[in-house]
Protein backbone atom coordinates (compact mmCIF):
# COMPACT_ATOMS: atom_id res chain seq x y z
CA UNK A 1 0.00 0.00 0.00
CA UNK A 2 2.77 2.42 0.90
CA UNK A 3 5.94 3.17 -1.03
CA UNK A 4 8.49 3.49 1.69
CA UNK A 5 11.10 4.94 -0.69
CA UNK A 6 10.69 8.72 -0.95
CA UNK A 7 11.35 10.42 -4.29
CA UNK A 8 14.76 11.97 -4.64
CA UNK A 9 14.26 15.67 -3.76
CA UNK A 10 16.88 16.78 -6.31
CA UNK A 11 15.06 15.08 -9.17
CA UNK A 12 11.81 16.60 -8.05
CA UNK A 13 13.26 20.12 -7.96
CA UNK A 14 14.71 19.81 -11.48
CA UNK A 15 11.32 19.02 -12.95
CA UNK A 16 9.86 22.14 -11.32
CA UNK A 17 7.05 20.04 -9.98
CA UNK A 18 4.98 21.29 -7.06
CA UNK A 19 5.64 17.86 -5.60
CA UNK A 20 8.78 19.34 -4.08
CA UNK A 21 6.69 21.09 -1.46
CA UNK A 22 5.12 17.91 -0.24
CA UNK A 23 6.08 15.99 2.82
CA UNK A 24 7.77 12.86 1.42
CA UNK A 25 5.52 10.72 3.57
CA UNK A 26 2.44 12.24 1.96
CA UNK A 27 4.01 12.09 -1.47
CA UNK A 28 4.66 8.40 -1.14
CA UNK A 29 1.11 7.71 -0.02
CA UNK A 30 -0.81 5.91 -2.75
CA UNK A 31 -4.43 6.92 -3.31
CA UNK A 32 -6.88 4.25 -2.24
CA UNK A 33 -7.30 1.42 -4.73
CA UNK A 34 -11.03 1.86 -4.38
CA UNK A 35 -10.80 5.14 -6.25
CA UNK A 36 -10.37 3.44 -9.63
CA UNK A 37 -13.72 1.65 -9.33
CA UNK A 38 -15.36 4.81 -8.15
CA UNK A 39 -14.28 6.56 -11.34
CA UNK A 40 -15.35 3.65 -13.55
CA UNK A 41 -18.76 3.30 -11.97
CA UNK A 42 -19.73 6.89 -11.32
CA UNK A 43 -22.64 8.25 -13.29
CA UNK A 44 -23.52 4.92 -14.87
CA UNK A 45 -27.18 4.27 -14.15
CA UNK A 46 -27.24 0.74 -15.57
CA UNK A 47 -24.85 -0.51 -12.96
CA UNK A 48 -25.97 -2.39 -9.89
CA UNK A 49 -23.47 -1.57 -7.22
CA UNK A 50 -22.32 -4.09 -4.67
CA UNK A 51 -19.45 -1.76 -3.94
CA UNK A 52 -21.18 0.44 -1.43
CA UNK A 53 -19.74 0.49 2.08
CA UNK A 54 -22.78 1.97 3.76
CA UNK A 55 -26.29 0.90 4.74
CA UNK A 56 -29.12 1.15 2.21
CA UNK A 57 -31.40 2.45 4.94
CA UNK A 58 -31.85 6.14 5.41
CA UNK A 59 -31.29 7.37 8.98
CA UNK A 60 -34.53 6.61 10.86
CA UNK A 61 -36.95 9.52 10.67
CA UNK A 62 -37.16 10.10 14.42
CA UNK A 63 -33.38 10.60 14.47
CA UNK A 64 -33.48 13.03 11.56
CA UNK A 65 -36.37 14.84 13.17
CA UNK A 66 -34.49 15.25 16.44
CA UNK A 67 -31.67 16.95 14.54
CA UNK A 68 -34.08 19.18 12.62
CA UNK A 69 -35.83 20.18 15.83
CA UNK A 70 -32.52 21.05 17.48
CA UNK A 71 -31.58 23.23 14.52
CA UNK A 72 -34.91 25.01 14.76
CA UNK A 73 -34.25 25.72 18.40
CA UNK A 74 -30.92 27.19 17.42
CA UNK A 75 -28.53 24.60 18.79
CA UNK A 76 -25.72 25.53 16.47
CA UNK A 77 -22.82 26.03 18.84
CA UNK A 78 -19.61 24.26 19.80
CA UNK A 79 -19.91 21.51 22.36
CA UNK A 80 -17.35 20.44 24.97
CA UNK A 81 -14.28 18.99 23.22
CA UNK A 82 -15.01 15.45 24.22
CA UNK A 83 -18.69 15.70 23.23
CA UNK A 84 -22.05 16.52 24.81
CA UNK A 85 -22.14 15.07 28.35
CA UNK A 86 -25.56 13.49 27.68
CA UNK A 87 -24.22 11.77 24.58
CA UNK A 88 -21.20 10.41 26.43
CA UNK A 89 -23.52 9.09 29.09
CA UNK A 90 -25.76 7.49 26.48
CA UNK A 91 -22.73 5.87 24.84
CA UNK A 92 -21.54 4.54 28.21
CA UNK A 93 -24.95 3.05 29.00
CA UNK A 94 -25.25 1.56 25.54
CA UNK A 95 -21.80 -0.07 25.60
CA UNK A 96 -22.46 -1.42 29.06
CA UNK A 97 -25.82 -2.94 28.10
CA UNK A 98 -24.89 -4.26 24.68
CA UNK A 99 -21.27 -5.31 24.98
CA UNK A 100 -20.56 -5.56 28.66
CA UNK A 101 -17.81 -2.94 28.71
CA UNK A 102 -17.93 -0.11 31.22
CA UNK A 103 -16.50 3.35 30.62
CA UNK A 104 -16.66 6.52 32.67
CA UNK A 105 -18.42 9.18 30.55
CA UNK A 106 -16.34 11.96 32.12
CA UNK A 107 -12.87 10.96 31.02
CA UNK A 108 -12.96 7.63 29.20
CA UNK A 109 -15.14 8.52 26.22
CA UNK A 110 -14.31 10.91 23.39
CA UNK A 111 -16.87 11.75 20.70
CA UNK A 112 -15.19 12.03 17.29
CA UNK A 113 -15.94 12.84 13.69
CA UNK A 114 -16.69 9.31 12.59
CA UNK A 115 -14.74 6.28 13.64
CA UNK A 116 -12.17 7.53 11.13
CA UNK A 117 -11.07 10.42 13.34
CA UNK A 118 -10.86 8.12 16.36
CA UNK A 119 -8.54 5.79 14.44
CA UNK A 120 -6.41 8.71 13.30
CA UNK A 121 -6.17 10.14 16.83
CA UNK A 122 -5.25 6.81 18.34
CA UNK A 123 -2.59 5.99 15.76
CA UNK A 124 -1.07 9.46 16.04
CA UNK A 125 -1.10 9.29 19.82
CA UNK A 126 0.73 5.97 19.93
CA UNK A 127 3.18 5.92 17.04
CA UNK A 128 6.72 7.24 17.05
CA UNK A 129 8.86 6.91 13.91
CA UNK A 130 10.01 3.35 13.47
CA UNK A 131 7.28 1.76 15.56
CA UNK A 132 5.61 -1.22 14.00
CA UNK A 133 1.84 -1.39 13.66
CA UNK A 134 0.42 -4.86 13.28
CA UNK A 135 -2.59 -5.01 10.98
CA UNK A 136 -4.45 -8.23 10.21
CA UNK A 137 -5.42 -8.11 6.55
CA UNK A 138 -7.49 -8.01 4.38
CA UNK A 139 -8.85 -5.03 6.28
CA UNK A 140 -10.30 -1.57 6.04
CA UNK A 141 -8.06 0.64 3.94
CA UNK A 142 -7.18 3.47 6.34
CA UNK A 143 -4.94 2.03 9.04
CA UNK A 144 -1.68 1.51 7.18
CA UNK A 145 -1.63 4.90 5.39
CA UNK A 146 -2.37 6.79 8.62
CA UNK A 147 0.24 4.78 10.50
CA UNK A 148 2.77 5.53 7.78
CA UNK A 149 2.05 9.27 8.01
CA UNK A 150 3.27 9.18 11.60
CA UNK A 151 6.46 7.47 10.51
CA UNK A 152 5.22 4.11 11.69
CA UNK A 153 5.82 0.90 9.82
CA UNK A 154 2.64 -1.01 9.04
CA UNK A 155 3.12 -4.76 9.22
CA UNK A 156 0.37 -6.77 7.57
CA UNK A 157 -0.67 -10.13 9.00
CA UNK A 158 -2.31 -12.25 6.35
CA UNK A 159 -5.56 -14.01 7.26
CA UNK A 160 -7.19 -16.73 5.21
CA UNK A 161 -10.60 -17.83 3.94
CA UNK A 162 -10.01 -21.33 5.34
CA UNK A 163 -9.94 -19.75 8.83
CA UNK A 164 -12.94 -17.53 8.04
CA UNK A 165 -10.40 -14.67 8.05
CA UNK A 166 -9.89 -14.88 11.78
CA UNK A 167 -6.63 -13.64 13.28
CA UNK A 168 -4.65 -16.69 14.37
CA UNK A 169 -2.23 -16.41 17.32
CA UNK A 170 0.61 -18.13 15.38
CA UNK A 171 0.27 -15.57 12.58
CA UNK A 172 0.42 -12.69 15.05
CA UNK A 173 3.39 -14.18 16.88
CA UNK A 174 5.30 -14.64 13.62
CA UNK A 175 5.20 -10.90 12.93
CA UNK A 176 6.26 -9.67 16.35
CA UNK A 177 9.55 -7.80 16.65
CA UNK A 178 11.02 -5.62 19.41
CA UNK A 179 9.54 -2.60 17.58
CA UNK A 180 5.98 -3.99 17.58
CA UNK A 181 3.82 -1.50 19.42
CA UNK A 182 0.26 -1.25 18.14
CA UNK A 183 -2.18 -3.95 17.08
CA UNK A 184 -5.16 -2.79 15.01
CA UNK A 185 -8.18 -5.08 15.06
CA UNK A 186 -11.14 -4.72 12.72
CA UNK A 187 -13.76 -7.29 13.64
CA UNK A 188 -16.50 -7.76 12.50
CA UNK A 189 -14.38 -7.28 9.43
CA UNK A 190 -14.73 -4.96 6.53
CA UNK A 191 -14.18 -6.45 3.89
CA UNK A 192 -14.40 -10.13 4.80
CA UNK A 193 -17.36 -10.28 7.19
CA UNK A 194 -15.19 -12.37 9.53
CA UNK A 195 -15.73 -12.18 13.28
CA UNK A 196 -13.80 -13.16 16.41
CA UNK A 197 -15.41 -15.05 19.28
CA UNK A 198 -14.43 -14.97 22.95
CA UNK A 199 -12.40 -18.16 22.44
CA UNK A 200 -10.70 -16.67 19.38
CA UNK A 201 -9.72 -13.57 21.35
CA UNK A 202 -8.20 -15.29 24.39
CA UNK A 203 -4.87 -16.41 22.84
CA UNK A 204 -4.58 -13.05 21.06
CA UNK A 205 -5.04 -11.26 24.38
CA UNK A 206 -2.33 -13.39 25.90
CA UNK A 207 0.18 -12.35 23.23
CA UNK A 208 -0.88 -8.70 23.54
CA UNK A 209 -0.16 -8.85 27.24
CA UNK A 210 3.16 -10.68 26.89
CA UNK A 211 4.44 -8.19 24.35
CA UNK A 212 2.91 -5.16 25.99
CA UNK A 213 1.05 -4.03 22.86
CA UNK A 214 -1.53 -1.29 22.76
CA UNK A 215 -4.64 -2.20 20.77
CA UNK A 216 -6.95 -0.18 18.56
CA UNK A 217 -10.15 -2.19 18.27
CA UNK A 218 -12.17 -0.79 15.37
CA UNK A 219 -15.57 -2.27 16.18
CA UNK A 220 -17.61 -0.13 13.82
CA UNK A 221 -19.68 -3.14 12.76
CA UNK A 222 -20.24 -4.43 16.30
CA UNK A 223 -24.02 -4.37 15.92
CA UNK A 224 -23.95 -6.33 12.71
CA UNK A 225 -23.27 -9.93 13.63
CA UNK A 226 -25.43 -12.87 12.73
CA UNK A 227 -25.94 -15.85 14.95
CA UNK A 228 -23.70 -14.78 17.81
CA UNK A 229 -23.33 -11.50 19.63
CA UNK A 230 -20.21 -9.45 19.00
CA UNK A 231 -17.50 -9.83 21.63
CA UNK A 232 -15.61 -6.61 22.17
CA UNK A 233 -11.86 -7.03 22.53
CA UNK A 234 -12.04 -4.57 25.43
CA UNK A 235 -14.27 -7.02 27.30
CA UNK A 236 -11.56 -9.71 27.39
CA UNK A 237 -10.04 -9.82 30.91
CA UNK A 238 -7.00 -7.56 31.22
CA UNK A 239 -7.47 -5.87 27.84
CA UNK A 240 -9.63 -2.85 28.66
CA UNK A 241 -6.83 -0.57 29.87
CA UNK A 242 -4.60 -1.18 26.86
CA UNK A 243 -7.37 -1.02 24.27
CA UNK A 244 -8.91 1.93 22.49
CA UNK A 245 -12.39 0.85 21.52
CA UNK A 246 -13.58 2.63 18.38
CA UNK A 247 -17.27 2.66 17.58
CA UNK A 248 -19.76 4.78 15.74
CA UNK A 249 -23.24 5.30 14.49
CA UNK A 250 -22.70 4.92 10.75
CA UNK A 251 -23.37 1.25 10.28
CA UNK A 252 -25.74 0.26 13.07
CA UNK A 253 -27.96 3.31 12.88
CA UNK A 254 -27.55 4.12 9.18
CA UNK A 255 -25.87 7.45 9.95
CA UNK A 256 -22.79 7.48 7.69
CA UNK A 257 -23.20 11.07 6.50
CA UNK A 258 -23.47 12.46 10.02
CA UNK A 259 -19.82 11.58 10.58
CA UNK A 260 -20.07 10.60 14.19
CA UNK A 261 -18.07 8.08 16.16
CA UNK A 262 -16.33 7.66 19.46
CA UNK A 263 -13.23 6.32 21.17
CA UNK A 264 -13.23 4.76 24.62
CA UNK A 265 -10.28 3.79 26.74
CA UNK A 266 -8.02 4.44 29.69
CA UNK A 267 -8.20 8.10 30.85
CA UNK A 268 -4.51 8.68 30.11
CA UNK A 269 -4.85 7.43 26.54
CA UNK A 270 -8.09 9.30 25.93
CA UNK A 271 -6.54 12.49 27.36
CA UNK A 272 -3.73 12.23 24.80
CA UNK A 273 -6.18 11.75 21.94
CA UNK A 274 -8.28 14.61 23.27
CA UNK A 275 -5.29 16.95 22.95
CA UNK A 276 -4.99 16.28 19.21
CA UNK A 277 -8.78 16.38 18.83
CA UNK A 278 -9.12 19.80 20.46
CA UNK A 279 -6.38 21.35 18.34
CA UNK A 280 -7.54 19.83 15.06
CA UNK A 281 -11.34 19.70 15.06
CA UNK A 282 -12.38 21.13 18.43
CA UNK A 283 -15.51 19.01 18.66
CA UNK A 284 -17.85 16.89 16.57
CA UNK A 285 -20.79 18.76 14.97
CA UNK A 286 -23.48 19.46 17.53
CA UNK A 287 -26.42 18.45 15.31
CA UNK A 288 -24.87 15.07 14.69
CA UNK A 289 -24.33 14.62 18.41
CA UNK A 290 -27.96 15.41 19.15
CA UNK A 291 -29.09 12.96 16.47
CA UNK A 292 -26.84 10.31 17.99
CA UNK A 293 -28.39 10.85 21.41
CA UNK A 294 -31.78 10.20 19.90
CA UNK A 295 -30.53 7.08 18.10
CA UNK A 296 -29.08 5.63 21.30
CA UNK A 297 -32.00 6.41 23.55
CA UNK A 298 -34.89 5.55 21.25
CA UNK A 299 -33.49 3.88 18.16
CA UNK A 300 -32.47 0.45 19.37
CA UNK A 301 -35.57 -1.31 18.09
CA UNK A 302 -35.24 0.13 14.59
CA UNK A 303 -31.64 -1.03 14.62
CA UNK A 304 -32.68 -4.61 15.43
CA UNK A 305 -35.01 -4.62 12.45
CA UNK A 306 -32.24 -3.43 10.16
CA UNK A 307 -29.92 -6.16 11.43
CA UNK A 308 -32.57 -8.81 10.75
CA UNK A 309 -32.98 -7.48 7.24
CA UNK A 310 -29.22 -7.63 6.56
CA UNK A 311 -29.16 -11.18 7.81
CA UNK A 312 -31.87 -12.20 5.32
CA UNK A 313 -29.95 -10.66 2.47
CA UNK A 314 -26.69 -12.19 3.67
CA UNK A 315 -28.19 -15.66 3.40
CA UNK A 316 -29.54 -14.87 -0.05
CA UNK A 317 -26.22 -13.63 -1.40
CA UNK A 318 -24.01 -16.34 0.11
CA UNK A 319 -26.27 -19.07 -1.26
CA UNK A 320 -26.60 -17.30 -4.60
CA UNK A 321 -22.84 -16.88 -5.05
CA UNK A 322 -22.19 -20.50 -4.13
CA UNK A 323 -24.85 -21.69 -6.56
CA UNK A 324 -23.28 -19.84 -9.46
CA UNK A 325 -19.96 -21.43 -8.65
CA UNK A 326 -18.01 -18.95 -6.52
CA UNK A 327 -16.42 -20.27 -3.37
CA UNK A 328 -17.60 -18.16 -0.49
CA UNK A 329 -16.84 -18.45 3.21
CA UNK A 330 -19.72 -17.82 5.57
CA UNK A 331 -19.46 -14.18 6.70
CA UNK A 332 -20.85 -13.71 10.19
CA UNK A 333 -20.64 -9.97 10.52
CA UNK A 334 -20.77 -6.58 8.77
CA UNK A 335 -22.64 -6.47 5.45
CA UNK A 336 -20.05 -7.88 3.10
CA UNK A 337 -19.36 -11.18 1.45
CA UNK A 338 -15.87 -11.94 0.23
CA UNK A 339 -16.10 -14.69 -2.38
CA UNK A 340 -13.07 -16.16 -4.12
CA UNK A 341 -12.81 -15.54 -7.85
CA UNK A 342 -9.59 -17.56 -8.17
CA UNK A 343 -11.42 -20.22 -10.22
CA UNK A 344 -11.81 -17.75 -13.08
CA UNK A 345 -8.05 -17.40 -13.48
CA UNK A 346 -8.36 -13.61 -13.44
CA UNK A 347 -6.78 -11.28 -10.94
CA UNK A 348 -9.31 -9.59 -8.68
CA UNK A 349 -8.57 -6.32 -10.43
CA UNK A 350 -9.21 -7.75 -13.91
CA UNK A 351 -12.30 -9.53 -12.68
CA UNK A 352 -13.83 -6.44 -11.11
CA UNK A 353 -13.04 -4.20 -14.03
CA UNK A 354 -14.59 -6.61 -16.52
CA UNK A 355 -17.54 -7.37 -14.26
CA UNK A 356 -18.21 -3.66 -14.09
CA UNK A 357 -17.81 -2.92 -17.81
CA UNK A 358 -19.27 -6.14 -19.25
CA UNK A 359 -21.51 -7.45 -16.49
CA UNK A 360 -22.72 -4.07 -15.17
CA UNK A 361 -22.13 -5.01 -11.56
CA UNK A 362 -19.74 -3.05 -9.35
CA UNK A 363 -17.73 -4.82 -6.67
CA UNK A 364 -14.38 -4.01 -5.11
CA UNK A 365 -11.24 -5.99 -5.91
CA UNK A 366 -9.88 -7.78 -2.85
CA UNK A 367 -6.27 -6.68 -3.27
CA UNK A 368 -7.07 -3.11 -2.22
CA UNK A 369 -7.65 -4.45 1.29
CA UNK A 370 -4.08 -5.64 1.65
CA UNK A 371 -2.47 -9.04 2.15
CA UNK A 372 -4.63 -12.04 1.43
CA UNK A 373 -7.15 -10.00 -0.55
CA UNK A 374 -5.96 -10.95 -4.03
CA UNK A 375 -8.21 -13.55 -5.61
CA UNK A 376 -11.27 -12.26 -3.77
CA UNK A 377 -13.85 -9.55 -4.35
CA UNK A 378 -15.86 -7.58 -1.80
CA UNK A 379 -19.61 -7.50 -2.40
CA UNK A 380 -21.85 -5.48 -0.15
CA UNK A 381 -25.36 -6.82 0.36
CA UNK A 382 -26.71 -3.54 1.69
CA UNK A 383 -28.97 -3.30 -1.35
CA UNK A 384 -32.57 -4.29 -2.03
CA UNK A 385 -33.46 -7.96 -2.46
CA UNK A 386 -34.66 -7.35 -6.00
CA UNK A 387 -31.38 -5.71 -7.00
CA UNK A 388 -29.36 -8.44 -5.28
CA UNK A 389 -31.22 -11.09 -7.25
CA UNK A 390 -30.62 -9.19 -10.47
CA UNK A 391 -26.93 -8.72 -9.58
CA UNK A 392 -26.54 -12.47 -8.93
CA UNK A 393 -28.05 -13.18 -12.34
CA UNK A 394 -25.66 -10.76 -13.99
CA UNK A 395 -22.64 -12.22 -12.21
CA UNK A 396 -23.81 -15.68 -13.27
CA UNK A 397 -24.06 -14.60 -16.90
CA UNK A 398 -20.62 -12.99 -16.66
CA UNK A 399 -19.10 -16.18 -15.25
CA UNK A 400 -20.66 -18.23 -18.07
CA UNK A 401 -19.17 -15.80 -20.56
CA UNK A 402 -15.73 -16.16 -18.98
CA UNK A 403 -16.09 -19.93 -19.13
CA UNK A 404 -16.99 -19.81 -22.82
CA UNK A 405 -13.86 -17.77 -23.51
CA UNK A 406 -11.63 -20.43 -22.04
CA UNK B 1 -48.68 -16.64 16.22
CA UNK B 2 -45.21 -18.19 16.11
CA UNK B 3 -42.29 -16.03 15.14
CA UNK B 4 -41.52 -18.01 12.02
CA UNK B 5 -44.93 -17.39 10.47
CA UNK B 6 -44.68 -13.72 11.37
CA UNK B 7 -41.39 -13.48 9.50
CA UNK B 8 -42.88 -15.17 6.46
CA UNK B 9 -45.78 -12.72 6.58
CA UNK B 10 -43.46 -9.73 6.83
CA UNK B 11 -41.49 -10.86 3.79
CA UNK B 12 -44.67 -11.43 1.79
CA UNK B 13 -46.08 -8.11 2.90
CA UNK B 14 -43.03 -6.37 1.44
CA UNK B 15 -43.38 -8.25 -1.84
CA UNK B 16 -46.12 -10.80 -2.47
CA UNK B 17 -44.28 -12.22 -5.46
CA UNK B 18 -41.45 -13.63 -3.34
CA UNK B 19 -41.31 -17.36 -3.89
CA UNK B 20 -41.21 -19.91 -1.05
CA UNK B 21 -37.68 -20.69 -2.27
CA UNK B 22 -36.50 -17.12 -1.83
CA UNK B 23 -38.21 -16.77 1.53
CA UNK B 24 -36.67 -20.01 2.76
CA UNK B 25 -33.22 -18.79 1.70
CA UNK B 26 -33.67 -15.42 3.37
CA UNK B 27 -34.80 -16.99 6.62
CA UNK B 28 -32.31 -19.84 6.50
CA UNK B 29 -34.98 -22.55 6.77
CA UNK B 30 -36.29 -25.47 4.77
CA UNK B 31 -38.47 -24.54 1.79
CA UNK B 32 -41.10 -27.13 2.76
CA UNK B 33 -41.59 -25.38 6.10
CA UNK B 34 -42.28 -22.12 4.26
CA UNK B 35 -44.71 -23.78 1.85
CA UNK B 36 -46.57 -25.36 4.77
CA UNK B 37 -46.77 -22.09 6.67
CA UNK B 38 -48.12 -20.23 3.66
CA UNK B 39 -50.70 -22.95 2.91
CA UNK B 40 -51.87 -22.89 6.50
CA UNK B 41 -52.16 -19.13 6.61
CA UNK B 42 -54.04 -19.12 3.32
CA UNK B 43 -56.43 -21.76 4.66
CA UNK B 44 -57.01 -19.78 7.86
CA UNK B 45 -57.56 -16.58 5.92
CA UNK B 46 -54.63 -14.98 7.67
CA UNK B 47 -53.35 -14.39 4.18
CA UNK B 48 -56.54 -13.14 2.55
CA UNK B 49 -55.38 -12.20 -0.90
CA UNK B 50 -52.32 -11.29 -2.99
CA UNK B 51 -53.26 -7.94 -4.48
CA UNK B 52 -51.41 -5.15 -6.26
CA UNK B 53 -50.95 -1.73 -4.75
CA UNK B 54 -51.85 0.74 -7.49
CA UNK B 55 -51.19 4.43 -7.59
CA UNK B 56 -54.45 5.31 -9.36
CA UNK B 57 -53.54 8.95 -9.69
CA UNK B 58 -51.09 7.87 -12.42
CA UNK B 59 -53.82 6.06 -14.35
CA UNK B 60 -55.94 8.14 -16.75
CA UNK B 61 -59.04 6.33 -15.61
CA UNK B 62 -59.70 8.76 -12.75
CA UNK B 63 -61.49 7.73 -9.61
CA UNK B 64 -62.59 9.60 -6.53
CA UNK B 65 -62.48 8.17 -3.07
CA UNK B 66 -64.29 9.41 0.01
CA UNK B 67 -64.01 8.55 3.66
CA UNK B 68 -67.44 8.72 5.27
CA UNK B 69 -68.03 8.97 8.98
CA UNK B 70 -71.25 7.15 9.83
CA UNK B 71 -73.16 7.28 13.10
CA UNK B 72 -75.54 4.40 13.70
CA UNK B 73 -77.75 2.84 16.34
CA UNK B 74 -76.63 -0.72 16.93
CA UNK B 75 -79.16 -3.51 16.32
CA UNK B 76 -80.37 -5.47 19.29
CA UNK B 77 -78.45 -8.74 19.63
CA UNK B 78 -76.14 -8.22 16.65
CA UNK B 79 -74.52 -4.94 17.60
CA UNK B 80 -72.82 -3.09 14.76
CA UNK B 81 -71.96 -6.13 12.68
CA UNK B 82 -75.28 -6.48 10.88
CA UNK B 83 -75.32 -2.88 9.75
CA UNK B 84 -71.68 -2.98 8.80
CA UNK B 85 -72.48 -5.98 6.61
CA UNK B 86 -75.35 -4.19 4.88
CA UNK B 87 -72.87 -1.44 4.07
CA UNK B 88 -69.82 -3.43 3.06
CA UNK B 89 -71.71 -5.69 0.67
CA UNK B 90 -72.03 -2.74 -1.73
CA UNK B 91 -69.21 -3.09 -4.29
CA UNK B 92 -68.58 0.68 -4.20
CA UNK B 93 -67.47 0.28 -0.59
CA UNK B 94 -63.74 -0.46 -0.40
CA UNK B 95 -63.30 -0.68 3.34
CA UNK B 96 -65.30 -0.41 6.54
CA UNK B 97 -63.89 0.06 10.04
CA UNK B 98 -65.65 0.12 13.41
CA UNK B 99 -64.26 3.13 15.25
CA UNK B 100 -64.01 4.47 18.75
CA UNK B 101 -64.80 8.17 19.25
CA UNK B 102 -67.31 10.59 17.75
CA UNK B 103 -68.73 8.25 15.11
CA UNK B 104 -69.15 4.50 14.68
CA UNK B 105 -68.15 3.35 11.20
CA UNK B 106 -65.58 4.71 8.82
CA UNK B 107 -66.57 3.77 5.28
CA UNK B 108 -64.31 4.15 2.26
CA UNK B 109 -66.28 4.58 -0.94
CA UNK B 110 -64.91 4.75 -4.46
CA UNK B 111 -66.66 6.14 -7.52
CA UNK B 112 -66.04 7.54 -10.98
CA UNK B 113 -66.74 11.11 -9.87
CA UNK B 114 -68.09 13.24 -7.06
CA UNK B 115 -71.66 12.83 -8.24
CA UNK B 116 -71.51 9.08 -8.16
CA UNK B 117 -70.16 9.00 -4.60
CA UNK B 118 -72.68 11.62 -3.47
CA UNK B 119 -75.51 9.64 -4.94
CA UNK B 120 -74.30 6.48 -3.22
CA UNK B 121 -74.46 8.30 0.09
CA UNK B 122 -77.90 9.76 -0.48
CA UNK B 123 -79.54 6.77 -2.10
CA UNK B 124 -77.83 3.77 -0.45
CA UNK B 125 -76.17 4.74 2.78
CA UNK B 126 -78.35 7.38 4.42
CA UNK B 127 -81.66 5.56 3.89
CA UNK B 128 -80.50 2.59 6.01
CA UNK B 129 -82.78 2.79 9.01
CA UNK B 130 -80.13 2.64 11.73
CA UNK B 131 -77.90 5.23 10.07
CA UNK B 132 -78.29 8.45 12.07
CA UNK B 133 -75.91 10.70 10.21
CA UNK B 134 -73.08 10.74 7.66
CA UNK B 135 -70.21 13.09 7.02
CA UNK B 136 -68.40 12.72 3.70
CA UNK B 137 -64.72 13.65 3.21
CA UNK B 138 -63.25 13.39 -0.28
CA UNK B 139 -59.63 12.31 -0.55
CA UNK B 140 -57.60 14.81 -2.56
CA UNK B 141 -54.25 13.04 -2.65
CA UNK B 142 -52.78 9.80 -1.34
CA UNK B 143 -49.28 10.15 0.05
CA UNK B 144 -48.86 6.80 1.68
CA UNK B 145 -50.97 3.67 1.88
CA UNK B 146 -50.31 0.46 3.78
CA UNK B 147 -46.81 1.62 4.62
CA UNK B 148 -46.00 2.31 0.99
CA UNK B 149 -45.07 5.86 0.01
CA UNK B 150 -46.59 6.90 -3.31
CA UNK B 151 -44.31 9.81 -4.11
CA UNK B 152 -41.48 9.12 -6.54
CA UNK B 153 -38.84 11.16 -4.75
CA UNK B 154 -37.17 8.34 -2.89
CA UNK B 155 -33.71 8.03 -4.35
CA UNK B 156 -30.58 6.21 -3.44
CA UNK B 157 -28.12 9.01 -2.75
CA UNK B 158 -25.22 6.71 -2.03
CA UNK B 159 -22.08 6.73 -4.13
CA UNK B 160 -21.56 3.57 -6.21
CA UNK B 161 -18.34 2.75 -4.44
CA UNK B 162 -17.21 3.61 -0.93
CA UNK B 163 -14.68 2.08 1.44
Amino acid sequence: MIHSKPLNPETVRETGSMQRFLNPLVRSLKPSGIRKYFDLASGNKEIISLGVGEPDFVTPWHVREAAVASLERGRTTYTPNSGLPELREAIAAYLHNEFDVTYEPKNEILVTIGGSEAIDLALRSFISPGDEILVPEPCYIAYSPIAALSGGKPVGIETFAKDNFKLKPEALRAKLTPRSKVLVLCYPSNPTGGIMTYEDWLPIAKIVEEHDLVVIADEMYAELTYGSKHVSFASIPGMKDRTILVGGFSKAFAMTGWRLGYACGHPELIAAMLKIHQYTVMCAPVMSQIAACEALTRGLEVKDRMVESYNQRRRLVVKGLREIGLECHEPQGAFYVFPSIASTGLSSDEFCERLLLEGKVAAVAGHVFGLGGEGFIRCSYATSVTLLQEALERIDAFLRKLEAER
Amino acid sequence: MDEFKLKVLELLKEDARRTPDLIATMLGVDVEAVRRAIKEMEANHIIVKYATVVNWSKVDDEKVTALIEVQITPERGRGFDAIAERIYLHPEVKSVYLMSGAYDLLVEVEGKNLKEVASFVSSKLSPIESVLSTKTHFILKKYKQDGIIFEDHIEDYRMHISP
